[in-house]
């Protein structure tokens, strides 16, 4: 029996485009951001909100996945931002190389913040590297308060946790002290925010945030 | 499910380090899969079959190795583990801690049959 020793990473692809993006992105001063929660969290809602919040001040770009269909993208796009659609058709994540292959397809010159919003999925985008700056993981207080402890990987990965939704936190059998704390315990370095994308509730908040790791990228 | 295309993965890699006659003649890939790398080892080894069927890999084996979530708390200095995957230290409750392991997803290693036996 022969043996070759191999000891490389699985994902060591991915990783090693993922960095490709990183380089090229760092290079020209773009903040990105990879989104990141179940399905109907609001991560569209909260990318519209973002850009409604700060997009007269920074130029913003998009990149969105989605699994089928490019509605999304449209919603973004009566924005007035670059934007392209990633179907992945059937894929459950955005992987590095589709996001390289998205940047060629868009005029990211002069973008300040890119957001990439992936496929609404808390299990298989966390382990894949985009060249993101920072992984920002979205849960609405309708998915319940034990998801962090139900989907740790995606917590264990993320800086940022929005929890989204917050207006509708009455109607719902979700305790937002439970939902933090179960989030902290997952990963304690956790930035929080509570957000209400419809009644617009800390979205000032998650903005001024955002806008301040954008001014440290210049 | 994106074990799918991680098996694809782990057959470029065999093709890329095993040279082209003896491809036919790999036992099995050994892999390292840590507790929290978010793969369902089940489903990677289905996969690897389903792809590998019909090809000179056919009947090649995906061998697993489980590794443990560790933790190093930068506290107290004591490593610990935890069912849940918390990044809390289970001793002193710190959250300044480190994983050191859990999260592996690697090939370690390809077995390869020597000609005769395989014949």
């Amino acid at each position: 029996m022969d043996v070759i020793t191999i000891e490389r990473k699985v994902l060591a692809k991915n990783d090693a485009i993922a960095e490709e993006n990183r380089k090229l992105l760092k290079g020209k001063k773009i903040y990105t951001v990879n989104i990141v929660s179940s399905p109907g969290s609001g991560k569209t809602s909260l990318v519209e909100k973002t850009i409604e919040k700060i997009g007269s001040k920074r130029k913003i770009s998009v990149i969105e996945g989605d699994v089928q269909t490019d509605l999304d993208a449209k919603r973004v796009a009566n924005y007035n931002v670059p934007v392209v659609q990633i179907i992945t058709n059937g894929g459950c994540h955005l992987e590095a190389g589709l996001v390289r292959d998205a940047l060629s397809g868009l005029k990211i010159e002069g973008t300040e913040l890119l957001i990439i919003e992936n496929v609404g999925n808390l299990v298989c985008p966390a382990g894949y590297d985009l060249g993101e700056d920072l992984k920002v993981v979205v849960i609405s207080v309708t998915e319940g308060d034990d998801k962090p402890l139900k989907y740790p990987k995606m917590f264990m990965n993320s800086e940022v946790l929005v929890i989204n939704k917050t207006d509708l936190l009455p109607y719902v059998n979700c305790k937002m002290g439970e939902l933090k704390s179960n989030a902290l315990k997952i990963n304690p370095k956790l930035e929080i925010f509570e957000t209400s994308c419809t009644s617009g509730s800390g979205i000032n908040e998650w903005c001024n945030w955002l806008e301040s790791k954008i001014q440290l990228e210049k | 499910m994106h074990e799918l295309s991680l098996a694809r993965d782990i057959i470029e890699t065999v093709y890329q380090n095993v040279p082209k006659e003896e491809v036919n003649r790999v036992s099995s890939v050994v892999i390292k899969v840590g507790t929290f790398s978010g793969v369902v080892t089940d489903s990677l080894k289905f996969s690897f079959q389903a792809i590998t069927s019909g090809t000179e890999l056919e009947g090649a084996e995906l061998e697993t190795i489980e590794i443990p979530f560790m933790l190093k708390c930068n506290d107290c200095n004591k490593e610990t583990t935890n069912e849940i995957g918390m990044m809390l230290c289970s001793d002193c409750g710190s959250g300044n801690t480190e994983i050191i392991s859990g999260g592996e997803l690697q090939i370690v290693e390809v077995k390869i049959q020597e000609a005769e036996e395989a014949a």
